[in-house]
């Protein structure tokens, strides 16, 4: 574990070197990031331009929700968000290279073309969240305090699974690699709002299958003290961490499995 | 103008190919759709009409911008298939070949549209109206319209990203202006909501700015908006900005022509 993080950090700061050599790029790409980042919770003041409650939440509400996903969304984002990358490299032939070094695959995929400028959307979406908890309306116990950190936790790994998810998708088509930009991006996307928003078949399919409800919506339900729209028993509110656990299992898993039957595109 | 039409049939057999990748384009451009309609659904629950929109266009105004960022492209920042060319200097090449270098592109971009608009476009728009009530035109002009106002979105759209891409060569790379691109084209299309719902001066600004005509106007042609010279009006206004654009653009080719720099050996 200790080798896997030296080589990632390694990997991380000669790509963050190479992006220095453009510097004029590496400044718009920053400021940019920030920026694109930004964009969605711009659209959120806008939507309160035109209502004070949107779906029976209030602006630091949905906030809350906007800068919890998109804190666990950057993290995840920047630290394994590459993987996503690996139908190029199977497609170019530079798998088999990495197969081949001396250090983890996943490692090596995760790190390439690393960009500190993914880092600014954790600045942008902190700064949301800072807001968001300075200003929402909550009776602050301990529980509801500790349950934060957790969630933030939490929703990262899940995104972070659902990424390698997507990625050993490529091992089976490397082609149509944009569906998994559904559950990622889109993923990042939805968690934005309230999910009472969507139908209950819709919840109950990022509750069951994808489970993005426990990124950020069903521990917010405990925080925000709001009724669940599924009536879900009220542990299922705590379940964030075991789900995480959960899936980064059967990524892992599902990793591994890819890995072993990958063949070669032979060029 | 045969030269060109080669170029455009031989561009539309080569983006063809990749049917897999735009078919997997539009799942993900289907799936946001539905997440911005309820967004919108949310946020009419509230009152019945906003910024001219009813339910019913604004639910319909998700799936046709959604379905347009393929074809339309506007995304992409600047020409992906340059940015290497670029980056390797091959692009000094394609500055002196016997063709017009932006006609050349054109062509190419217009030919990538065709199959991108029958792969891309189409799967959001029926899956939306599988499951919604979806508004479509009811006059045989907008009909007309439509059409029109589409291609001309791909024109100023690839006006855009024509000067995007002549920014890159100057810079030797394209990762900055087209990131800043970007950013400008999803704040000021319509893509993130329809533009009059932007506050005050803001959405006047926005829908005067060229990313307008990229997909907000051909929305609103489609959902009947403009009505008789309005019409005109809207088509009116995306000619002048492709004519601007495409203007500025050329001028800044011959420029850059006299200045090429062919990076490495």
């Amino acid at each position: 574990m200790a080798d896997a993080v030296r080589a990632y950090c390694l990997l991380a700061w000669t790509w963050t070197r190479a992006l220095a050599q453009y510097p004029a790029s590496l400044t718009m790409l920053t400021v940019s990031q920030l920026v694109v980042t930004g964009i969605d919770a711009i659209v959120i003041l806008f939507i309160f331009e035109h209502t004070p409650t949107y779906a029976g939440f209030s602006l630091p509400e949905v906030m809350f929700l906007y800068g919890t996903s998109g804190v666990s969304f950057a993290i995840a984002d920047a630290t394994i968000g590459s993987v996503e990358r690996l139908g190029r490299h199977i497609r170019a032939g530079t798998f088999d290279v990495i197969l081949l070094r001396p250090a983890s695959a996943l490692v090596q995929v995760a790190a390439d073309q690393f960009s500190p400028r993914r880092l600014g959307k954790l600045v942008q979406a902190a700064v949301v969240l800072g807001v968001a908890l300075a200003t929402m309306d909550v009776d602050w116990t301990v529980g509801r305090i500790a349950i934060v950190p957790v969630m933030i936790l939490s929703g990262t790994f899940i995104f972070g699974a659902l990424w390698v998810l997507g990625a050993t998708y490529q091992f089976l088509a490397g082609e149509a690699a944009e569906v998994m930009n559904a559950a990622t991006y889109g993923g990042n996307f939805v968690t934005q709002y309230p999910l009472n928003i969507l139908g209950r078949d819709a919840i109950r399919a990022l509750t069951w299958v994808i489970p993005l409800a426990f990124v950020n919506w069903l521990p917010a339900l405990y925080i925000l003290d709001q009724p669940d729209p599924l009536d879900l028993p009220a542990p299922v509110r705590f379940a964030a961490p075991l789900v995480a656990l959960l899936l980064c299992v059967i990524a892992a898993l599902v990793w591994r499995t890819g890995v072993r039957h990958y063949r070669s595109t032979g060029s | 103008m045969r030269l060109y039409l080669t170029v455009l049939r031989s561009s539309v057999r080569r983006h063809a190919t990749y049917r897999a990748a735009s078919l997997a384009g539009a799942f993900t451009n289907t799936v946001f759709g539905f997440m911005r309609a309820y967004v919108l659904i949310a946020l009419w629950q509230t009152k019945p009409v906003i910024g001219g929109y009813d339910l019913t266009a604004a639910i319909t105004f998700c799936f046709l911008t959604q379905g347009l960022i393929g074809p339309i492209a506007v995304f992409q920042g600047g020409l992906p298939e340059m940015a290497e060319r670029i980056r390797t200097g091959d692009i000094a090449l394609d500055l002196y070949r016997p063709a017009d270098f932006q006609g050349w592109l054109l062509a190419t971009d217009l030919g990538r549209a065709v199959p991108d608009f029958w792969y891309r476009s189409l799967p959001p728009m029926l899956a939306g109206a599988l499951v919604f009530d979806l508004r479509l035109p009811d006059s045989p002009e907008v009909w007309l319209a439509v059409p029109v106002a589409i291609t001309l979105a791909i024109v100023v759209s690839f006006s855009i990203r024509y000067l995007v891409m002549l920014a890159a060569t100057l810079l030797f790379d394209e990762r900055g202006v087209s990131s800043v691109a970007v950013v400008l084209a999803l704040f000021f299309s319509g893509i993130l909501l329809p533009l009059p719902l932007f506050p005050g001066w803001l959405g006047t600004l926005a829908q005067l700015l060229p990313w307008a005509a990229t997909l907000q106007v051909p929305a609103d042609v489609f959902l009947g908006q403009y009505q008789g010279l309005e019409l005109l009006g809207a088509i009116g206004g995306q000619v002048a900005w492709a004519v601007v654009l495409l203007g500025i653009g050329r001028h800044v080719t011959t420029r850059v022509r006299h200045r090429v720099e062919v990076q490495g050996g």
